[in-house]
């Protein structure tokens, strides 16, 4: 009987590695591509997955267990209180807490203060489901969800009044110019189990790692930032990406003779030494909404997430000024090479036979996958959320994905074949209509001068 | 989510007719609130209690950029109250009452339809008997004889104030007196017995009043304003101090109506609701009448009788006889029947013929002989509303 468990990737997966040494796992660590580990148990079938897919998987059965931080399991239990998980056991390392926090600049000390604003409050996390619940608990009378891929730290002060964020100490937040104002609890890494699993599968060989005594080095965080003054309201508020993009629109916005040192560091604050334009590194996923709302007058994104914000949110006052040409992948429709279909219409055919009782779409991209789904008569079907490396989850976790792909390599290294495109993307400056319009000759000049990078 | 089918609406109809008419005459008016309502309007303290909150259902609207929710009205109290404070806040008084359903996660029933009234800057005695009154007389007119049971919110947050523990409240109305055990025992009898016996006149509360410390006798005055006046109108009611769980919005008298032990519907007054919402301090309360709760409970109203045409070969003239007897107000349906017909009629040559389910003939010979058939067969007729 295959026992399968899901293991994080990210901070977690050093200490992981370390605890899970005695099940012989190879494959398992840093910069390591392989998503499918093998190890000296024979019954054992480990996956890795980002730390916020796996209560999910657990949860939908797809998994048997699953080491992740406590936060992503309460977040997934404040939508959804019946989820089959049980959380089995807390690991011990990872250890943090989950902070409701505001800027150093903030008016407020606490929560009381908090309770009596009248004026909406923009709570940003990467928790929304958490943050909800504590809203309604507080009896905020006006707020607003800013659901968040990650950097909430990065928001505060004008960007967001609150912030739900899991951090290792408070010490942490004043690094980054954030007080707590509570912790709503304390997260550390654990163990979490499928309801039916625990109850009916014997997972004694896979849990004999528990009683094993080792020693955890926690990695120290080191980093010191100062916090910058706030925007001024007629400054040209940029937002420029981290992570995949970052190296791209570097050498991009070098080319325009730029200064980049400050962003290439990875400083979340950067100058560019643009005068007027003031700058805020966050995940180029945020940017449509974060646009949209006000908080930036342009940003640099990708196509791709322009379009899925556009997907569920089809009034939204956001344009793509500039394509800026770089970064191009092809969103695409992904099977498993051994599924014996070719093209959109066969997948509706072999759904609407009944061999499969409903379709599973992964995609990081839900609103796309979801309207395409909607629009190419796939039904019924089921969509399940992933935050990257959705190629690790077919065939045995999900029978469709809409997924990025730049040469294709990936995706037939996996074994999976593309049955239909959607669209080109590429990376692109967007803004918001309203800001176009009041701010119009300043954004033009910064606009302009972007356009110089174009080839 | 339940279906309501042809003999539950007719029952849904003939409920909101009557309730509709009678608020008509008290000199009430008829509004409707949209459906989707933003979430922030129920948020506040003082408006849902959190379990309700937690049972909304709530969502981004395709708008909802701005991170602003909507939500599927929980409620049909507040809207009004918003509808109120944005288009009507010139008047100083406004007696308003709605049809509408209100939408919450139960495990049967999320979504239910209420008839719903609302006396906004009337203040207490006179606009809670009043209320008491037009619902009475609403559910009379249905049949239904119903007991009212009566508590005061206003009296209890502050009796629990005085001693304390006004945080107890939600305990102390679902019966668990365990918070009182810090209190002075006597002080702490005379609460449980207010809280467990059940009055039914004037006299009950003011023997309370009597047991308790003076300075908090004047707190029953209003209560007792109220039951006196029911009394001396002639009503019954039942005095049970347990009253107001649901709604964080009642500040004084609360009444539910029941029919045997089912309530069918309940309400109270709420004085600081329009203050929450606009600032501007008024008097208000409603109450809502459940139509799921009063469609069980009223006596079922059989479908009226239908003509059956059958046209054979002479559609035209049928189409033109079923257009002429409807004129009339007759049921006439052509062709099919989806119900065994009451009445049937064949055309043959220039004879009219006309059965009825027992076989019965008649046989005529012009529109006016028909229509004094139909007359003398006693076949229903709908009135014009």
């Amino acid at each position: 009987m295959l026992i399968k468990l899901a293991l994080p990737k990210g901070r977690l997966l050093n200490p992981t590695a370390h605890r899970l040494k005695v099940l012989g796992l190879k494959g398992y660590s840093e910069g390591t591509r392989s998503y499918r580990l093998s190890s000296s148990l024979p019954s054992l079938f480990a996956k890795v997955f980002q730390e916020k897919d796996i209560p999910i998987q657990v949860s939908i059965g797809n998994y048997d267990l699953g080491i992740c931080g406590s936060e992503w399991v309460e977040e997934l239990l404040a939508k959804y209180p019946q989820s089959p998980i049980i959380k089995v056991k807390d690991l011990g390392y990872g250890c943090g807490g989950l902070y409701l926090a505001t800027s150093l600049l903030s008016p407020f000390s606490s929560l009381e203060e908090i309770k009596d604003f009248t004026q909406p409050l923009r709570l940003a996390s990467e928790f929304p489901n958490l943050t909800e619940s504590v809203a309604l608990k507080l009896r905020l009378r006006r707020f607003k969800i800013f659901p968040l891929w990650g950097a909430a730290e990065v928001y505060p002060p004008e960007d967001a009044e609150l912030v739900l964020i899991s951090c290792p100490s408070p010490s942490w937040l004043k690094k980054r110019g954030l007080k707590p104002l509570s912790c709503l609890f304390p997260t550390s890494a654990c163990l979490i189990a499928n309801r039916t699993s625990w109850e009916r599968k014997d997972l004694a060989e896979v849990l004999s790692f528990l009683s094993t005594e080792l020693q955890i080095k926690e990695d120290s965080f080191v980093e010191d930032e100062e916090v910058k003054p706030s925007f001024q309201s007629e400054e040209i508020r940029l937002a420029l990406p981290d992570g995949h993009q970052q190296p791209y629109t570097v050498e991009f916005l070098k080319s325009i003779g730029l200064n980049i040192e400050d962003y290439a560091r990875g400083d979340r604050r950067p100058s560019l030494g643009l005068e007027g334009v003031a700058v805020k590194v966050i995940r180029p996923q945020d940017m449509p909404l974060q646009v949209a709302c006000g908080n930036f007058d342009l940003a640099i994104t990708g196509k791709d997430w322009f379009l899925d914000h556009l997907s569920l949110f089809p009034t939204s006052p956001i344009e793509e000024v500039l394509n800026l040409g770089y970064g191009q992948v092809r969103i695409v429709a992904v099977v498993s090479q051994d599924l014996p279909v070719n093209n959109i219409k066969e997948l509706r055919e072999l759904l609407q036979s009944k061999n499969i009782s409903y379709l599973r779409i992964a995609s990081e991209y839900v609103n796309i996958a979801d309207k395409y789904a909607r629009d190419t008569h796939l039904s019924p079907y089921k969509l399940i959320p992933t935050w990257g490396a959705s190629e690790a989850f077919l065939p045995e976790d999900a029978d469709l994905l809409i997924e990025n792909t730049k040469t294709g390599q990936t995706l037939a290294e996996h074994n999976l074949k593309i049955i239909d495109t959607l669209f080109e993307s590429s990376a692109c400056l967007i803004a918001s209509k309203s800001s176009l319009h009041k701010k119009g000759e300043k954004i033009e000049r910064v606009i302009r001068l972007l356009s110089r990078g174009l080839r | 989510m339940n279906d309501l089918l042809p003999s539950q609406m007719r029952k849904f109809r003939y409920i909101e007719d009557v309730f509709r008419k009678t608020c008509l005459k008290w000199g009430y008016e008829e509004i409707r609130t949209p459906v989707l309502e933003y979430l922030h309007l129920f948020t506040a303290t003082g408006t849902l209690t959190p379990d309700m909150l937690s049972k909304v259902y709530s969502f981004l609207d395709w708008d909802g950029w701005s991170g602003e929710r909507v939500v599927l009205r929980p409620d049909g109290t507040i809207p009004t109250a918003r509808l109120f404070v944005q288009e009507l806040k010139d008047q100083n008084l406004a007696r308003l009452f709605y049809v509408e359903n209100i939408f919450s996660f139960q495990a049967k029933e999320r979504e239910r339809w209420q008839c719903g009234v609302e006396f906004i800057g009337g203040s207490s005695p006179l606009a809670d008997a009043e209320l008491i009154s037009l619902a009475l007389e609403v559910l009379n007119g249905l049949g239904l004889k119903a007991e009212v049971r009566i508590g005061h919110i206003g009296l209890v947050k502050s009796l629990l104030s005085y001693m304390g523990i006004e945080e107890a409240l939600d305990k102390v109305l679902i019966g668990d007196l365990k918070p009182l055990s810090s209190i002075e025992p006597e002080l702490r009898r005379t609460f449980s017995l207010l809280f467990e016996l059940k009055g039914y006149s004037p006299g009950f509360l003011k023997n309370f009043q009597s047991l308790l410390p003076t300075p908090l006798r004047p707190s029953l005055d209003d209560f007792l304003r109220i039951v006196e006046l029911l009394t001396s109108l002639g009503y019954e009611y039942r005095i049970d101090m347990a009253l107001g769980r649901g709604f964080e919005y009642y500040t004084g008298v609360v009444f539910q109506f029941f029919f045997g032990e089912e309530k069918i519907g309940g309400g109270g007054r709420y004085d600081d609701l329009i203050h929450l919402l606009s600032g501007k301090k008024m008097p208000a309360s409603g109450f809502a009448l459940y139509i799921e709760k009063l469609i069980k409970h009223v006596k079922d109203l059989p479908p009226k009788h239908s003509i059956l045409i059958l046209p054979e070969d002479r559609v035209k003239e049928a189409f033109s006889l079923a257009q002429k007897l409807r004129q009339e107000g007759y049921i006439v349906e052509i062709g099919e029947s989806s119900i065994l017909p009451t009445f049937t009629i064949k055309l043959k040559g220039e004879e009219i013929f006309l059965f009825n389910r027992e076989g019965k003939t008649k046989c005529l010979t012009s529109f006016s002989q028909l229509l004094q058939a139909l007359e003398e067969w006693g076949v229903d007729k709908i009135s014009s509303a």
